[in-house]
């Protein structure tokens, strides 16, 4: 059985592994598909390799759907998010010199405490900070201007936000072009074993269950190639739930450090997986409770709300119609063809496709198509809650 | 055990059993006991400790396959079933449960040997591979906590990586333990201290 080629593209990064699994470890080829992955340079790029056809699949970061179906950041194909490929995952990270300055000021690195982090960070900024992210539309500006405004430092207005190939994020602050950055791992271990920058805080202080990565296709593909769509969404879900898989431990960080995945140690691939980060040269350890999560507790599935959150956010920012922005973010997570994937398989299902964002304190039981299925803590580090949009 | 293979026959039809220890017995020298009743499987199956499990089952459902594999330890010895009908995607189902044959519509006097022997075959080479996973994996732990706590000696004292390899093994020696657990006794108490 020859299976039908797929073209996929991927950033270098930790979380591209649900698809470098799917592929590898022959869960796509059990949906007798094969994926052929293509690792791109930049996000700007593999938007545009998907926008244009160049690839059929893509992983994404969550708010690239929502922007393109806000009409944001130029003329793109309206691309879906047919799957979450991962939660969280992030790592907010400073130069040395601001380090220094930070722990002069006696705060204590204790990579947990969003409150004390943020506020170490205002007070040490000096004039305007410089912030590096990999993308406008990505999670990672999105926590930065949450948690930035709340702390009382308007974002992105107060700040100057660059954007930066996470690859490149250690260079870009080696180099003194930003003195803080928000990127995806490896790249802050990178800049730590670098001895170029500290890390601060895990994106998972700001929000404890943030959509991070979505496997993201174009709107027109979605809607002509339903059963392939759906044998990709399956097998990248089964390649999350092994990930997911203690067993697999050894594994997973030996297959991504592969030179043409992420060419990079799987000593420093196994940090983020276990959550147990490295945060500066002198080697000191902090543990992080869901600093990325796989396919477990309805992980994968793509909650509308989650895009809403999202599109509010946007809309704020950009003064766009919050009512409009919240509907047109919410119909790009295509729960509908997500459940449409898995029907006739054992995955079980939420009922509801929107839920509170930011509610749940610890994991929480929902009704689900065939029983219970638990909800991990989501909550957002200042208490606020996000209710969705049931219009 | 000598040559004489034990077989463990779970079959509630006295004909059908009758076939198959016929059938067995004219192929070689076996020690065959018949369970009729699936009920207690387990404790019959560990108690006995036969060389192979054969099970013949009509028409099994989902829940029954994957209860008479279990129950029948597969990991421990192979498990042949032959079935006179099957529905879609139970034969994947029972290679997944560990089942090491599994026959539709088959049970013929003259096939049972032949499906035993390719059953215990495939059993053994698939724990040749179970092994050698094992190790392997065992192998890669090892390497990897060794790795880990050279780069927290790298670290902590600012040293290069041959010097603290070194640190690790002198240490390893000095106390007639393995490069390995002297590595892995590190980590844990970093992680302690963390």
């Amino acid at each position: 059985m020859k299976g039908t080629v797929l073209s996929v593209g991927f950033m270098p990064l930790v979380d591209a592994a649900p698809l470098i699994v799917a592929q590898e470890m022959g869960f796509a080829a059990e949906e007798g598909i094969a994926l052929d992955l293509r690792r791109a340079p930049s996000w700007s790029s593999l938007r545009d390799m998907l926008s244009f056809g160049q690839v059929e699949a893509a992983h994404m970061l969550s708010p690239v759907p929502v922007a393109s179906a806000l009409g944001l950041g130029g003329a793109h194909a309206k691309l879906s998010a047919v799957s979450v490929l991962s939660i969280n995952g992030t790592v907010i990270g400073v130069s040395n010199a601001l380090a220094q300055k930070m722990r002069g000021q006696g705060h204590s690195f204790d990579f947990h405490d969003a409150y004390a982090a943020g506020n170490a960070l205002i007070a040490a900024a000096g004039a305007r900070l410089r912030i590096g992210v990999p993308f406008p539309f990505s999670m990672h500006a999105e926590l930065l201007y949450y948690w930035l405004s709340a702390l009382g430092l308007p974002a992105p207005q107060g700040v100057d936000i660059k954007t930066v190939p996470p690859s490149l994020m250690a260079e870009a602050i080696q180099a003194g072009e930003i003195d803080a950055f928000c990127v995806g791992e490896p790249w802050g271990s990178i800049a730590v074993e670098n001895g170029v920058g500290e890390l601060l805080l895990p994106g998972s202080a700001i929000w404890a269950f943030a959509p991070e990565k979505v496997l993201a296709v174009r709107s027109d593909w979605a809607e002509q190639e339903t059963a392939l769509m759906g044998r990709l969404i399956r097998s990248v879900c089964r390649a999350g739930r092994w990930l997911a898989d203690p067993s697999s431990r050894l594994l997973r960080s030996e297959l991504l450090a592969r030179p043409e995945y992420l060419n990079v140690s799987s000593e420093i691939l196994d940090r983020s997986f276990e959550g147990r980060l490295v945060i500066s040269k002198a080697g000191a350890e902090r543990r992080v409770d869901q600093f990325m999560e796989f396919n477990t507790a309805a992980a994968c599935f793509p909650w509308r709300s989650q895009a809403e959150w999202i599109g509010g956010q946007l809309a704020a920012r950009l003064g766009l119609d919050r009512p409009a922005a919240l509907a047109a973010a919410g119909s790009v997570f295509r729960s509908d063809l997500y459940r449409a994937a898995h029907a006739r398989t054992s995955a079980d299902m939420p009922i509801a496709s929107g839920k509170v964002e930011g509610g749940v304190e610890v994991p929480t039981a929902v009704a689900s198509e065939s029983g219970q299925i638990i909800l991990q803590p989501d909550r957002f580090f200042d208490g606020r809650v996000f209710e969705p949009n049931l219009s | 055990m000598a040559n004489t293979l034990s077989v463990i026959i779970v079959e509630p039809d006295p004909a059908r059993a009758q076939l198959i220890i016929d059938s067995l017995c004219d192929a070689g020298d076996y020690d065959v006991h018949v369970i009729a009743e699936p009920t207690g499987l387990a404790r019959h199956i560990k108690a006995h400790n036969p060389d192979i499990v054969l099970i013949d089952v009509e028409s099994p459902s989902r829940d029954t396959l994957e209860e008479l594999t279990l129950a029948s330890g597969p990991l421990d010895r192979p498990v042949a079933m032959f079935v006179d009908r099957s529905d879609d995607g139970l034969s994947t189902a029972a290679i997944e449960a560990g089942v090491s044959a599994y026959v539709v519509d088959g049970l013929q006097s003259q096939r049972v040997k032949p499906v035993i022997d390719a059953a215990i075959a495939r059993f053994r080479m698939f724990q040749r591979m179970r092994t050698e996973l094992a190790e392997t994996k065992r192998a890669l732990e090892e390497r990897k906590v060794i790795d880990r706590a050279k780069g927290m000696l790298m670290r902590a004292r600012g040293i290069g990586e041959d010097e603290a390899y070194a640190l690790l093994r002198k240490t390893a020696m000095d106390q007639g333990k393995r490069v390995a657990d002297v590595a892995n006794a590190l980590v844990t108490a970093a992680g302690l201290l963390a």
